[in-house]
């Protein structure tokens, strides 16, 4: 019961704190102040106090898209195992419903932003969607190298698994490269870096941030905690698989979790710092390397 | 030879005779300007101004001739509603005839395309569009090239940004990512300051001056005050000259820096786009060490300088640069050093040199192209007659070719800046002191000023009536030259690259409207 306390309060309360992670490490390598570590909260305070401004063009999709999204993304978390704690809800063959209510959410973000009728949000919406048929497969046969190596179907089981335990030396080099195709997919699936731009101003150039141009107030609050929430639940899922269990404490576990999770984010903004975007035509290349990374990893466990 | 009776040839700024400006008839006029820019001459300024005689107005072009290093000028007399276009055999020509058929109401035969630049009323009773005179003209509204298709898609961007840049319109026809043709429509900005500066100077010229191009105060203030100077044969001190040449440097230098900077925050190259932002600042802050102002506002006044520079002050400079000139170099090589970097920079948005030549184009973008145009070496006045500056090129023509030539371009400036210094601090007086002259200005006189302002080659025309007032007062900024080249180094260009084109040119909006 405690652990469940423990589980659900991490869960809900500390994405925002990864992105004022990142934005921190960013502002630092960048000889910058940087905006207060706990800064994403404050937006997200001050959106859901915010009235909104809706276009007279859209139509009941608008709303739907954020809260669609939102609902999708939490329920996805809940699938997601933390660490050395088991998921809030666990079944065989749930890691299909968790990757498709990333499928589901991002549906109708792109509805949504095509209800406006914005140019934008129209060119936003295909970029979405071309890039994510390139991730989803990627995923999936991450996905599937966790099914062949722990024999389950249900994330909880396939994640914590101890995989430093069941792999020999020949399982070294496939895992490797499933870890760096998982990292590519959370750079790719969060909008961050080379692939997007959070930050930019430029409608042109963005992929995410455009498609969510035209909301405002507390809808946008909803879209930007469920996009910090989709990106906690992703580096769970890298930390999880990274971290070995060390200890059958439970509270221990915990802290090594929050410490491997932290690293991610500083890890994600330390690539943000370092190198610039990628051309847009380039983003797919990147992509294709993750989802061949994954796929060509599960061939070599299958043989 | 003929070329040798249809103009005249004249040195920047110094004044000639109004009357000996050979007048050509209209057919020879069109001839003579089309052989001489097919001889690799180009386009400075090409405008009208209104006559003396009923129902007609006189038609003035002014080539620049590099080689020689010296202008071009003829005159022609046209009927006051329509003249022949050469836009489609010069296309350098065609926004200046789309301004005289604006400005005149005068309409250029045969031009393919034309719209108006600024959107605002004719000075004249009529009309190149028949719009009425009590109807409002609103900036950007009217025709758009439009490509039809099933996969093609319009975008419509600004005139209002997402960043705090001044207003334009950009009008993109896409298939998919690619841009097909993008058009742009400015004038947001109009003030009508040509219009203004009819039957001037006046003690108010100068403050319009100061900002033409908020960015370029130095540059187009610098252009005027040697224009009066030569209009009244003023021979400015040579201390005023070096003070003026390390104003016209710092003001470089501050837009390069920031230029790089911007360039690398668009494509979230996080680290020299912080270290530019303040570097940009702290070379403003030596520009304001002069004069007070950051932009140098009010710093150049016909006859020489606002203020001097004391020891102390050129001490404190040097020091200051020293410091800085190592920070700006560290800041700025880290792009040449990252590879992403250079994925991005390198083939986005290529004018080619043969692209270059036919678009007029000037300043920063058309020697990224390989092209040898910088005022400073090939037509040098005030200090750089005494103290060379080399011109800095590249070949590839890309946003790289761009930014690699401002980071040269940088360089130099430092150098240029430090040995101007050095030079005031062998006679530097204790006491600032003012230099100024006065004389009265000449009569019936044309005279052209150019210098190489930071975007490129700012020109100046003033052609002056009996008592010695403007009968017009021409400007043409870089960026009318170079607005064009935006638009055709994105054919066939990703629409997501957009924004790094657009930055790797940085226009003036405000220079162009006037």
């Amino acid at each position: 019961m405690i652990d469940l306390i423990i589980h659900m309060s991490i869960y809900i309360l500390m994405p925002p704190l990864l992105f004022g992670i990142i934005n921190k490490t960013k502002a630092y390598l960048a000889g910058r102040k940087g905006a207060p570590l706990l800064q994403p909260y404050y937006d997200l305070i001050r959106l859901f106090k915010k009235k909104m401004v809706i276009s007279g063009t859209t139509t009941w999709v608008f709303y739907a898209g954020p809260i669609v999204t939102f609902i999708s993304v939490m329920v996805a978390g809940l699938l997601m195992p933390l660490g050395q704690s088991q998921a809030v809800i666990s079944f065989t063959g749930d890691f299909i419903l968790f990757a498709y209510l990333f499928g589901l959410a991002r549906f109708f973000t792109t509805i949504a932003a095509m209800d406006t009728g914005s140019a934008f949000e129209g060119m936003g919406a295909a970029r979405e969607m071309t890039f994510s048929a390139i991730t989803e497969p990627g995923l999936f046969f991450a996905f599937l190298v966790f099914v062949k190596l722990s024999g389950s179907m249900s994330l909880t089981v396939m994640l914590q698994r101890n995989l430093y335990g069941i792999i020999n030396q020949n399982g070294f080099a496939p895992i490797v490269m499933v870890i760096i195709g998982l990292a590519i997919i959370l750079l790719a699936e969060n909008s961050r870096m080379p692939v997007d731009d959070p930050n930019t101003h430029l409608e042109l150039t963005m992929i995410h941030e455009v498609m969510v141009l035209d909301h405002s107030g507390p809808l946008l609050g909803l879209i930007q905690y469920a996009a910090n929430v989709k990106f906690f639940i992703l580096s769970s899922f890298l930390c999880t698989i990274i971290l070995p269990t060390f200890t059958s404490d439970g509270g221990l576990s915990w802290v090594g979790f929050l410490i491997g999770i932290i690293l991610i984010a500083v890890g994600v903004g330390i690539v943000e710092s370092i190198m610039a975007r990628l051309r847009m035509s380039r983003v797919t290349v990147l992509l294709f390397s993750a989802f061949l990374l994954c796929g060509s990893a599960l061939i070599i466990f299958v043989r | 030879m003929h070329s040798h009776q249809s103009f005249i040839n004249i040195k920047n700024g110094k004044p000639i005779d109004l009357n000996k400006i050979p007048l050509l008839e209209e057919k020879a006029f069109m001839e003579a300007i089309k052989q001489s820019i097919g001889e690799g001459k180009r386009v400075s300024s090409y405008f009208a101004c209104s006559s003396k005689e009923q129902g007609f107005l006189k038609l003035y072009a002014v080539l620049l001739d590099d080689e020689n290093q010296q202008f071009m000028v003829t005159q022609t007399k046209i009927n006051s509603d329509k003249f022949t276009s050469l836009a489609t055999v010069c296309p350098q020509l065609q926004l200046f005839e789309r301004e005289i058929a604006e400005q005149y109401g005068c309409i250029p035969v045969g031009h393919p395309w034309l719209k108006p630049v600024r959107y605002h009323h004719s000075w004249t009773d009529q009309d190149a569009w028949n719009r009425k005179e009590e109807e409002a003209i609103l900036p950007g509204v009217g025709d758009y090239f439009k490509i039809e298709g099933d996969q093609v898609h319009e975008v419509a961007v600004g005139p209002v940004h997402a960043g705090v840049i001044e207003p334009g319109h950009f009008r993109f026809q896409c298939q998919g990512e690619e841009v097909l043709h993008l058009e742009i429509a400015l004038g947001y900005q109009h003030r009508g300051i040509e219009k203004a500066l009819i039957g001037r100077p006046d003690k108010k010229t100068r403050h319009y001056m100061d900002v033409l191009a908020g960015d370029t105060t130095i540059g187009h203030c610098l252009t005027y005050c040697q224009n009066i100077e030569g209009l009244m044969s003023t021979e400015i001190s040579e201390r005023s000259k070096v003070l003026r040449g390390i104003a016209l440097e710092l003001e470089r230098m501050a837009n390069h820096v920031g230029d790089l900077g911007s360039l690398a925050n668009d494509i979230g190259y996080l680290p020299t786009a912080s270290f530019c932002g303040r570097i940009r600042g702290e070379w403003l802050n030596l520009t304001a060490l002069i004069t007070g102002n950051r932009f140098g506002r009010n710093f150049l006044i016909p006859g020489g300088t606002s203020y001097d520079l004391t020891k102390d002050q050129i001490v404190v400079m040097l020091n200051k640069i020293k410091l800085l000139e190592k920070e700006t170099e560290d800041a700025i090589s880290l792009l040449w050093d990252n590879q992403s970097v250079l994925a991005r920079f390198e083939e986005a948005g290529i004018l080619s040199r043969k692209q270059g030549e036919e678009l007029g184009l000037v300043g920063v973008a058309a020697r990224a192209t390989g092209l040898g145009r910088d005022i400073r070496t090939t037509m040098p006045s005030g200090v750089y007659k005494k103290m060379p500056i080399s011109i800095r090129t590249a070949e590839s023509g890309d946003v790289y070719a761009r930014a690699y030539v401002r980071g040269l371009e940088i360089k130099t400036s430092v150098e240029f800046i430090k040995k101007a210094l050095g030079e005031l601090l062998k006679n530097a007086p204790n006491k600032a002191s003012q230099i100024v002259s006065s004389d009265s200005i000449k009569a019936n006189s044309f005279i052209v000023t150019v210098n190489e302002g930071w975007r490129g080659e700012i020109c100046h025309v003033a052609i002056t009536d009996n008592e010695g007032k403007f009968e017009r007062y021409k400007i043409v900024d870089p960026s009318f030259h170079n607005w064009m080249g935006v638009a055709v180094a994105l054919r066939n260009e990703e629409i997501s690259d957009f924004p790094i084109c657009n930055k790797s040119f940085n226009l003036s909006y405000c220079g162009h409207d006037l």
